[in-house]
């Protein structure tokens, strides 16, 4: 089985992020990370091969420094990585990145491509299934598990009230939630084998692509504007009564 | 990415962007990628899986058991040694992950130095091809636990004045002594232990479970309480000629394997010394005297101040001295100083920490007091301070000063 993985290295979500104001873009010159999210579509990834054969390609869009990222999932167990790397690709839009994305699939072939649900800094959450559009394979998004039985893949997919069990056959795009499973830490071993395994970087014209990146972003963020504060909660003063209003304020809020 | 090597006039222009405030001369930028993985590996494990259960296993003065499969599964334990299942990782690889380990608990970084360099090494440096096969695979797994019996409760800076002693009985040793401060001793599947013979100071493997071998655990510990502690007991215990580490001869066997120890040791304490560190700054940020933060004093910032020079300092040693023993040139004197000088920082630092934190830095709710405990083992043991100084002393004047 053929499965392939996209990463990203985001901003380290445990540190404050900044927005550059002249470009409403999200800083990325302090310390950078393997999306967390990404972790669990790794680990997906690496035990559908380690049940089923075959192996994790990880496919990423970055710039060089990108290459950290992969590094981690090769360490984590992932057999080879790829890097799309391009000043060109400065400033793409989520579509950019799809079809960036996709050249490069596309090249490597594939069963199975998994990704996060969305990336853990622009939280667009529409590459994966621009992606599986691309592709011409379904999407099947918010996987909390899978299972796969040679021929089908039976998926449950989150919702918002509980979840639907959902079969497809591949080639298919599964983004994974977070808590799919409980990622592997990278081992020693790992980490010191992974700069021995396959890696390559490539450029937009490696993937035959011009009309790509910033220059030809269809998507521009015009403002970016800080939430309206929260008003603040109302404080009940216990007069005797309290009681009986909280549960009055709960039965209106049908929390009760 | 080593701004110290080019020394163009356009590189001496200032920088405006600082490093992170516990590294102020970035000596991290001078980690390999591997080394630097490792680190982010070692440091999310401690966070996500022992930091949520120290304080309680601290206080209740039990072993973490919990996360030795953890441990073992990253590939710590005996992870500077090559082959029979160990990573055969760089001593800089080693002492990046015993910052990391000690970060979280000072019984945890035990833990590994005691099974990777007090255990598992002799068999590596001095057992033989059988002895290596039985035990180091297993002991990387984390399946065998080792220990390291050499100090006795009246032989502990003057090792050679141990009284335990081995005698043969046609093929086999009988065994009897006493071993005191054991780390590891009653959760040990196997015992390394050094007594006395007719050819000198030997080595013995003593599985767990021989007649005559017993271990009972050292309590009302208010150090390393997270870690085992125990007393070894050898009342004429029997072993095959095939439990003694057949290259091992005399002090210096046990000697050098106290020396591996040392080294990660001189890594570990930068561990230590940074949570205390992080935990005063971020407290002293938030606390209000006077109606300002504490940390807006002079008296706090001198204290600050101090603190992260002597990180720097810690650091560059032992990231020297990583580089020299990678290079195989690292001298035990150079390894004396390190662990000397980085325990006795970590610990003027955990105390002076424990001074901006006021009455909570008594309290486990933060790990100010717990690493300040702790490191006061870490100051006596693998060589007191004062046997470390001697050692320098030694190796300066050229005057013993032991006698």
């Amino acid at each position: 089985m053929k499965i392939v993985v996209c990463v990203k290295q985001v901003p380290d979500p445990n540190t404050p992020g900044q927005l550059d104001p002249s470009t409403h873009r999200l800083r990325r010159d302090g310390e950078v990370v393997l999306d967390p999210g990404d972790e669990f579509g790794i680990e997906a990834g690496l035990q559908l091969a380690e049940a089923h054969g075959g192996d994790v390609t990880v496919v990423s869009m970055a710039p060089e420094r990108g290459v950290d990222a992969i590094r981690k999932a090769l360490a984590m167990g992932a057999a080879s990585g790829v890097l799309i790397s391009d000043p060109l690709l400065e400033g793409s839009d989520a579509l950019s990145t799809a079809r960036v994305l996709a050249a490069a699939i596309s090249r490597e072939g594939f069963d199975i491509v998994i990704t996060a649900t969305e990336s853990t800094d622009g939280y667009s959450g529409v590459v994966p299934q621009m992606l599986a559009g691309l592709l011409g394979v379904p999407a099947v998004t918010f996987a909390k598990s899978l299972k796969y039985d040679g021929t089908t893949l039976r998926v449950l997919r989150q919702t918002e009230t509980g979840h639907d069990r959902v079969e497809t056959s591949l080639p298919v795009v599964v983004t994974v939630t977070s808590g799919i499973n409980e990622p592997r830490y990278p081992s020693l071993r790992g980490i010191m084998g992974a700069k021995s395994k396959p890696f390559q970087t490539l450029t937009t014209s490696d993937l035959g692509l011009t009309d790509v990146g910033g220059a030809h972003a269809g998507e521009t963020m015009v403002a970016v504007v800080a939430a309206e504060e929260r008003q603040a909660g109302e404080i009940i003063e216990d007069d005797g009564t309290a009681a009986k209003r909280i549960v009055d304020f709960l039965a209106e809020k049908k929390v009760i | 990415m080593h701004p110290m090597v080019t020394t163009s006039p356009q590189s001496r222009k200032s920088v405006s962007t600082l490093p992170n405030f516990t590294d102020l001369y970035a000596v991290d930028e001078l980690l390999g990628d591997d080394e630097r993985l490792i680190r982010d590996t070692v440091r999310a494990f401690v966070r996500k899986r022992a930091l949520p259960v120290i304080d309680e296993h601290f206080e209740a003065g039990t072993f973490p058991h919990e996360l030795v499969d953890g441990i073992a599964q990253l590939g710590l334990l005996g992870m500077h040694l090559d082959g029979y299942g160990c990573a055969g990782a760089s001593a800089l690889a080693y002492g990046v992950a015993c910052e990391e380990l000690e970060a979280g608990d000072s019984g945890l970084r035990s833990f590994v130095s005691v099974q990777g360099s007090l255990a598992m090494f002799p068999i590596w440096a001095y057992g033989s091809e059988e002895q290596k096969q039985r035990y180091l695979p297993e002991m990387a797994a984390g399946r065998m636990i080792g220990c390291f019996g050499l100090t006795e409760s009246d032989a502990g800076s003057d090792p050679a004045s141990m009284q335990t002693r081995a005698h043969l009985d046609g093929d086999d040793w009988i065994i009897s002594g006493s071993k005191m401060w054991i780390t590891n001793g009653s959760i040990a599947d196997v015992a390394v232990v050094w007594a006395r013979t007719e050819s000198g100071i030997r080595g013995f493997l003593i599985d767990k479970g021989t007649p005559g071998f017993t271990a009972s655990d050292v309590h009302r510990k208010l150090s390393l309480r997270a870690s085992v502690t125990s007393e070894l007991h050898l009342d004429s215990v029997r072993v095959s000629a095939g439990q003694m580490l057949p290259e091992a001869q005399g002090l210096r066997a046990p000697l050098s394997c106290l020396n591996e120890a040392r080294y990660g040791i001189s890594w570990g304490a930068l561990g230590a010394a940074r949570a205390c560190f992080e935990s005063a700054v971020e407290y002293s940020k938030t606390r209000l005297v006077f109606g300002k933060p504490l940390a807006g004093y002079q008296l706090t910032q001198l204290k600050l101040a101090e603190m992260a020079t002597r990180l720097v300092q810690g650091r560059l040693v032992t990231w020297r001295l990583s580089q020299l023993k990678d290079a195989g040139q690292a001298h035990p004197v150079q390894v004396s100083l390190a662990k000397r000088a980085n325990v006795r920082l970590a610990l003027d630092i955990a105390r002076e920490a424990r001074t901006i934190l006021g009455a909570n830095g008594i309290t486990l709710e933060y790990p100010v007091i717990r690493h300040m405990t702790n490191l006061e083992s870490v100051l006596t043991y693998e060589g007191t301070e004062e046997v470390h100084t001697l050692i320098l002393g030694k190796a300066i004047t050229g005057e013993d000063a032991f006698g």
